[in-house]
């Protein structure tokens, strides 16, 4: 299998035009094997994590936490589900006329990534400014964290690990990976349009080389593909059962008491003492 | 880029005599099979290396696919019937004259008695970027070098483009859509029928294929309906050489008066788009209107609404316009009514 099909250009040099379709169903493949694997893991080997949280921290921290822990702000939430559609019409639309379903695909597929580009200009814009920028991002005590886990996993023994903060590592690598793919079909697509027909700009198919183009398409290919497998992921987790009171969150704002202090350090994911139950936090947020 | 016309690559010729069989055949070699009909298309592509499939499944042997029945009140033409024997069938012409003059217009004498109406319908584009082997949106590629500022786009499309600008090139395919003709297709799960209008397709819906056919399928018969027969036509088609060309513009109609009311009508232009395009909004509009020139301006205007020109075919939009109103004005025994 190719990963990326070439042609000769006019003048006889040998240009990527786009990747073989065969990658597709590799990462729906990869994808599938990953939750499979998962779920296997998760239902036969995985053992309870063991973490610290000294009793009285747990308790002080209890006292303070209202009935329900606000998460996700409507602004939040609005940003995740338009940019859920928008991502569904975008994969829709670019991969399944390449399975066999024919159907007039180009018009949908640009102004969907039209809505995916400002909301999530918006989300940067918001994340930056109205939000705490880095708690989205891997730090240290991720970074320990994860390795004295994996540590367990493989039988050696380790320190307790701490709670998560607002957001676990897996969420912040799943986040990152949509990032770079997220930004790689942008910015690859916006030029893309100077190919198509829209009122936004002149046609232009001469604004790169042949050679340039072809790696935007390839990019824009990859980073598709690759959208096919991350959400394919999300979506398991989002219904794993352990996992729902997340999904739920995203619906409807925000966590109970119970499962924030279950599952979350009170000191990693602190908690306004004048947060109201109506749920406006301002704790630190980021949606994926 | 350089063509080489000396030595048509190797390939598996099959002759298989049942459609079964020539089924079976496709079925084996997928998309590395290619099916020949009169090979007027076919035989291009291969001379110049810019298709090279495995396998050849050629029709020509297959009894059931050729001649002109009645069915159904109505007649059935095999896909692989000559354009000649179609011009020449006496029920054809008596009945259904719109569908001989359309191909009578195809080509040349010698290459209508080669070439099939199946084969007519179901051609590839004409593109010289396409057919020249460059690797443009319909090859496979990631552009469409005649929608380029210096592209060479004067037989292009002035509707529906979408990434690409290629027209399909077919005479027989309006004058079929007009007449309400359905195709036969016979599918590796079963047969199909499908609407004349229905069988031909755009960019936006599959940018690599003009028609519906995918790998495996073969369109066996036309069937030309009743309703349309001995109705009013014209046919007009608009060349750069009326000897031998392919259709700059061709435009097609069915028509029933009365008296000097339209009381149906169906439409069709094609090199206009990928596909042949139904005027259903021309259709709509003349219904219980006069035949005369006011009409014909009418269905003028109204059928060039949406074109967008390219840089060289701004000249198809009033030539298509013409041939609107004209077919609306309409012809009597050959003669300008």
């Amino acid at each position: 299998m190719n990963l990326i099909q070439w042609a000769q250009s006019p003048w006889g040099e040998r240009i990527p035009i786009h990747i073989s379709w065969d990658l597709l169903w590799a990462a729906a493949i990869a994808g599938a094997l990953f939750l499979i694997a998962h779920a296997i893991y998760v239902g036969y080997w995985a053992k309870p994590v063991a973490e610290s949280q000294p009793d009285s921290k747990l308790a002080a921290a209890a006292a303070r936490v209202p009935e329900r822990v606000a998460r996700h702000s409507f602004g939040a939430r609005a940003f995740h589900w338009v940019m859920a559609a928008s991502m569904f019409v975008l994969l829709f639309t670019a991969f399944l006329p390449k399975v066999g379903v024919r159907f007039s695909w180009v018009t949908i597929h640009w102004i969907a990534g039209i809505v995916l580009t400002i909301s999530v200009l918006y989300h940067i814009i918001h994340a930056t400014f109205w939000l705490d920028f880095w708690s989205i991002w891997p730090d240290k005590q991720d970074i320990l964290d994860a390795s004295r886990r994996f540590q367990r996993a493989l039988g050696k023994a380790a320190s307790p690990t701490k709670k998560f903060g607002k957001y676990p590592l897996e969420n912040k690598l799943f986040h990152l990976s949509v990032l770079f793919a997220g930004l790689a079909v942008i910015f690859t697509g916006f030029f893309m349009m100077f190919r198509v027909r829209t009122p936004f700009f002149t046609r232009n198919p001469y604004l790169f080389g042949d050679m340039t183009w072809g790696v935007m398409y390839v990019l824009h290919g990859l980073a598709g593909v690759a959208f096919v497998a991350l959400i394919m992921a999300h979506i398991y987790f989002a219904v794993r059962p352990e996992k729902f009171f997340l999904t739920k969150s995203m619906i409807f704002g925000w966590i109970s008491r119970g499962k924030y202090l279950e599952h979350y350090d009170p000191e990693r994911w602190p908690i306004d003492e004048g947060l109201s139950e109506a749920g406006q936090s301002k704790a630190p947020e980021v949606v994926i | 880029m350089a063509v080489i016309r000396d030595v048509i690559p190797a390939f598996e010729l099959f002759q298989p005599a049942t459609i079964e069989d020539a089924q079976t055949l496709l079925a084996r070699y997928g998309t590395e099979a290619w099916v020949l009909a009169g090979g007027l298309d076919t035989f291009d592509w291969l001379a110049d290396r810019i298709k090279r499939p495995t396998a050849v499944v050629d029709l020509s042997q297959i009894k059931e696919l050729s001649g002109i029945r009645s069915a159904g009140g109505g007649l059935e033409i095999g896909a692989m019937t000559t354009l000649t024997e179609v011009v020449r069938h006496p029920v054809v012409r008596e009945k259904y004259g719109l569908l001989p003059e359309a191909a009578e217009a195809a080509a040349s004498p010698q290459i209508r008695n080669q070439g099939t109406i199946g084969g007519n319908v179901s051609q590839d584009a004409r593109c010289w970027y396409y057919r020249g082997g460059w690797p443009c949106y319909r090859a496979g590629g990631n552009i469409c070098y005649a929608d380029t500022p210096k592209g060479m786009n004067r037989e292009h499309a002035i509707l529906d483009a979408d990434r690409c600008v290629a027209v399909n090139p077919s005479d027989t395919a309006p004058a079929l859509i007009a007449l309400d003709a359905q195709m036969v297709i016979r599918t590796p799960r079963g047969e199909r029928v499908v609407n004349a209008e229905d069988y031909f397709i755009g960019p936006g819906t599959d940018i690599t294929r003009m028609t519906i056919l995918r790998p495996g399928d073969l369109l066996t018969a036309i069937r030309v309906p009743s309703t349309w027969a001995g109705a009013q036509f014209y046919f007009e088609k608009v060349r750069d050489r009326n000897v031998w060309d392919f259709a700059l513009v061709n435009v097609a109609s069915a028509m029933m008066t009365s008296g000097s009311t339209i009381e149906q009508m169906r439409l069709a232009v094609n090199g206009v788009a990928a596909h042949p395009v139904r005027l259903k909004a021309v259709e709509a509009a003349v219904l219980g209107k006069p035949r005369n020139e006011e009409t014909a301006q009418l269905a003028g205007q109204l059928a060039v609404q949406g074109t967008e020109p390219l840089q060289h075919n701004g000249y198809k939009v009033p030539l298509m316009r013409n041939l609107v109103k004209r077919a609306i004005r309409g012809v009597v025994g050959g003669e300008a009514a």
